[in-house]
Order: structure tokens, then sequence, then C-alpha cells
């Protein structure tokens, strides 16, 4: 049975390989074709289009991305700039903050509101109103209402996963099967023992679920914080004021080789992300690694 | 199995000592919600359990068993009428919820193991919930509880990890850790395939023959009915009281031969026409499963 599973792994891993390089091999012809394929060649195409009275447009052409090859030259040259780790840890550091945050108020404010059905009908309506406003839409008023920059992409990344969180708490909770707090009273469980007992284990795997959605959200906002904010407090000059920065800074200064740098790292950082999240989730929740 | 050893624990005293956990069901009466819709689910209801008796309710689906053995566990509240233990009052129409206690334990129709804790530790639970045990000894205690039920090696399984019959099993082991006057079990065979079931039912029993609770034990099936029960109370379906109660008077210990016999055959056909009648009714009503 072992030797069935590390062979699954393997064609697992296997596949995964292949389809990163056949993945990289189109990237690269396409990006290619600007050698032998010339927009002026559709100029037929445009005369047709106008001829029907549309405007002239362009389509998206892969031609115009740089090839993944080059990307690889640059991405090596930005390896010794210390700008770009520092970059690196910017968007960690906010990403982990403002996540432990959304986390440390995020379950004890959703488990408040399941349990207490005063707290729900003070919290909930609020929470429910300011829930569906975009992350991003906060971004001018938190730059007013916090002192730093920092604090204020930091109060933004806090929110794209708190309401998330929150609202997996809530709902893991709630769907807790009345059976158990059933058995667990006729046990002589006390009000604090169903909380721990019960309440808390029922809740983890909504918790882990929405910790997980919640550190995707986080990345998306952190790096869109950093664009509109112009990389927080400069720290570490013109490319270490975060990922997000980066990509704009690359954008900025006409480096497009160095935009696709960026795109791939956020890429790579989310990735290990979810990847120490999940193995966390597994730790905590074993009654679940077994379906 | 040996019929040998079943009968000389059947005549063994329990180690539980005086059997205990009469029930009185006096005239109760439920009905759901009834400033609207007024849906009559118990209809002055009497019955009679003996302590150490196995009582099996029979009745179609739907035809608010349940609700009998939820105002007994102390999960819902009774509209009239009063239903004691040993003597002592649990509900009446004064005080219409009984408390939930570790004298009455439910074993759930779909299982309520805690899937996270493991077996031991749902088995050790209610103890160390009551303070009655430390932690090391409710362990102790679980792990030779599990291991009379045949239990061994998946203690530290969680429940998720073993069959559906096995955490039955380990259900009811962990009720009768709690010393419980009363077991009161709602369907727990329903999911399992007949086979699975034939087993669970001579495990119940040898479980019982050992512990001597009163068992409160509610299923459609009348061969099972028959099978375990000291008494079978057919029920009316909706509103639920009861039709016909019947004494078995097929001697414990009893083990699968019982099914073939004569006797056996003569009762479910005695029978078999008041659960028939019922069952139509219920299904001309159109009742859903609860």
């Amino acid at each position: 049975m072992a030797m069935g599973k590390t062979s699954r792994l393997h064609s697992v891993y296997w596949r995964g390989a292949i389809s990163i390089i056949v993945f990289l091999v189109l990237w690269e012809v396409g990006s290619l074709s600007k050698t032998w394929i010339k927009w002026e060649s559709f100029e037929w195409l445009r005369n047709v289009i106008t001829a029907l009275g549309f405007k002239p447009i362009y389509l998206p052409w892969i031609g115009a991305v740089p090839a993944p090859t080059e990307v690889l030259a640059v991405w090596m040259t930005v390896l010794t700039d210390p700008g770009y780790w520092q970059s690196w840890y910017m968007s960690f550091f906010r990403v982990m903050m403002g996540f432990l945050a959304a986390m440390i108020v995020g379950i004890p404010f959703g488990l408040l509101l399941a349990v207490s059905r005063t707290a729900f009908g003070i919290g909930f309506p609020v929470f429910e109103v300011l829930r569906p406003i975009p992350p991003l839409a906060w971004v001018p008023a938190s730059i007013l209402f916090w002192p730093t920059q920092e604090m204020s992409i930091a109060f933004v990344t806090f929110l794209g996963a708190f309401f998330t969180i929150v609202i997996n708490v809530v709902g893991g909770a709630r769907s807790i099967d009345v059976r158990y707090f059933q058995a667990a009273r006729s046990m002589g469980s006390s009000q604090a023992d169903i909380f721990w007992r019960i309440i808390l284990p029922g809740t983890l795997p909504s918790i882990v679920v929405g910790s997980a959605v919640g550190m995707g959200i986080t990345w998306e906002v952190v790096v869109a914080a950093e664009m509109i904010s112009g990389g927080g407090s400069q720290i570490g000059g013109t490319s270490g004021g975060g990922l997000g920065f980066f990509i704009w800074n690359s954008y900025v200064g006409g480096s497009y080789e160095q935009i696709v740098v960026g795109m791939i790292s956020i890429g790579i950082a989310g990735f290990i992300s979810s990847e120490l999240l999940r193995a966390l989730g597994r730790r905590v929740t074993p009654w679940l690694r077994l379906r | 199995m040996a019929v040998g050893t079943l009968a000389a624990r059947a005549a063994a005293p329990s180690s539980a000592g005086k059997t205990r956990g009469a029930i009185v069901i006096d005239d109760v009466v439920k009905i759901y919600d009834p400033e609207g819709a007024a849906v009559m689910a118990v209809d002055h209801c009497s019955l009679n359990i003996e302590a150490g008796e196995i009582c099996m309710i029979v009745g179609p689906s739907g035809c608010g068993k349940t609700t009998l053995l939820n105002a007994i566990a102390g999960f819902h509240e009774i509209t009239s009428g009063r239903i004691l233990l040993d003597g002592e009052v649990l509900c009446s129409t004064e005080k219409p919820k009984a408390e939930p206690s570790s004298d009455r334990i439910v074993v759930f129709q779909n299982g309520a193991l805690f899937p996270w804790k493991t077996n031991l530790d749902n088995v050790a639970f209610g103890p160390l919930m009551q303070g009655k045990l430390t932690k090391a000894e409710a362990a102790d205690k679980a792990r030779a509880m599990m291991a009379d039920a045949g239990l061994a090696g998946v203690e530290h399984n969680y429940p998720g990890e073993v069959s559906s019959g096995m955490r039955r099993r380990v259900e009811i082991v962990r009720a009768l850790m709690n010393e419980p006057k009363v077991l009161l079990l709602d369907e727990p065979y329903r999911a399992l395939d007949s086979l699975t079931k034939s087993v669970m039912h001579e495990a119940l029993l040898e479980i019982y023959y050992r512990n001597k609770v009163t068992i409160f034990f509610i299923t459609h099936d009348l061969e099972e009915a028959i099978f375990l029960g000291h008494k079978v109370a057919i029920m009316t379906t909706r509103p639920c009281k009861p039709k016909k109660v019947l004494e078995v008077d097929i001697p414990h210990p009893r083990d699968y031969s019982v099914l073939t016999s004569k006797r056996f055959r003569e009762l479910m056909e005695e029978t078999n026409e008041a659960v028939h009648e019922e069952a139509l009714k219920a299904f001309a009503a159109g009742e859903k499963e609860g």
C-alpha cells in the first residue's frame, strides 16, 4: 500500500512538471511569434473591421509579452538586488500581520456571534453591511484614518481576511450538529465544557477553510494596496516597497520582464503561504485526514 | 457465540448492583406549535417500563416515537402528562422539560460520537465531565470497557476511521461509561446492513446481560423488536400512543436461534398485522422521516 501511495505521488509530480514545462514552451513560442508575425501583415483585417463600421482595434497578442527565457535572464540579475528581497519581506510581513490580526480578532468575534444571540443581534447587521465592501474600496479611507501608510496597508490587508474568517466561523459553529450538544449535556458537560470541547473543535474545520480563503484574499489585497499607496514608507528604495510596488515600479520604469518576475514571485509567495497553512490545518484537524 | 457463557452472565448479579431505571410514562401529550398548526405528536400515551427491562417501541417512521424519547432524555418539552424515573418526576405539565442527565443517555439514530475525539476519548468523556474519575482513571476504565465490547485496537482511531457497526458499539460503550439507569436508543441500527445488524443485536444483548440497564429502544423493525425485547410496544402513527403492548415470553438470554423458533414466528404473526396497519396509515398520511 505504501508503494502504491508513493508511486501515485510520483505521477502527481510528473504530471505537474510536464504541465509546467508545456506551459513554458507554449509561452516561449507564443512570445517569439513577434519575430515572424508582424502586426502590419494584418492591415487588411483592420481595414475589414473599419469597413464594417467598427472602430479599428488591436487584438490581444502574446507576442507583446516577454518570453520566459528573457524573464529568467532578468530574474537572475534581480536576484542580486537587495531591494527585490526587501520587497518579498515587506509583502510577506504585511500579509502575515494582516492575516494574524484577522485570525486573532476574527475567530473570537465569529465565535461570539455564533454563541450569543444578543451579540449576533447587535453585531451581525453592521458586519453584513460592511462585508460586501471590497477591501480595496477601503484604501483611501484607511490612508486618511491611519497615521502611517504602513498601518493603512496592514489594515486593508486585515480586512481582506477578516470578513471571510468571521463568516466561516459563524457558519461553521452554527452548523454543528445539535446531537453533539445534546450528548454532551446528557453526559454532564458545563457551558464552558461545551464551548471548549464541542463548539471550538467543531468549528475548527471551518476556521481552517476560512483562513485558507482569507490568506488568498490577503495576497490579492496587499499587492493592490502596495500599488495604490506607492509601496508604503518606501523602505529599501525603488524596488523594495513590496512585490506589488515592485511590479508597478517595473511597469513605470518600462522593464516588462521585471513585471513578470514580480508576478511569478507573488505566485510563489502565495503558494508557499497556502502550503504552510494547509500543513498547519492538517495538524489541527487530524480527524479529517482520513476522508 | 456460546449460549452457556451468556446464560452464566445473565444469571450472575450485575456489576451495577440493584437493577434500577423503572420508567412510567403517564398520559403524556405532545403538541407541536400549539398556537399555530397544532400538530399532535403524542396522544395521551401511557406505558410502564420496568427496571432492567428491554422495551422496544415499534412504529412507522415519523410516528412520534422520537418525540417520546426526547421527552425522557430532556431534550424537548411535553405538553401535558408526566414521566417518572424510579418514582421521581422527570417532567410533568407543571415542569414540561426534564433536565438532561447522565442517568439517561441517548444513542442517536445517526450516531453522535464526537468526530474530533478518538474513540477512547469519546468513551472516557462522560465520567470526565461529571468529575467522577481522573483523566487516567477514565482512560483505564474506557480501555477496559472497550476491550470487553470487542473494541480493543480501535481506541486511538477516530470514529471516522472505523466501520459504522463499530461506531455504534463505541457509542453504546460511551453511554454505559456513565452508568446510566436508562439507555435510550433511537433506531441505532437503521443504517446498517442486515448482516451487520444481526451481529450488533447479539453484541447488544451481551452488553445488556453484563450491565442490566433499562433499555428504551426505538425501531421500525418488528423482527428486531421481538428478538431483543422483553416488551414490545406497537405505536399508532401520528399521534403516537401504544396500540398494542406485547410481553415477549421467550426467555433471555437469547441468541440467533430464537429467530427460527416456533414461538418467535407465532409472536410475529400476532403483531405483524397491527404494525402493517399503522405503516399503511403513515404511508397514506405521507409523513416524512423523523
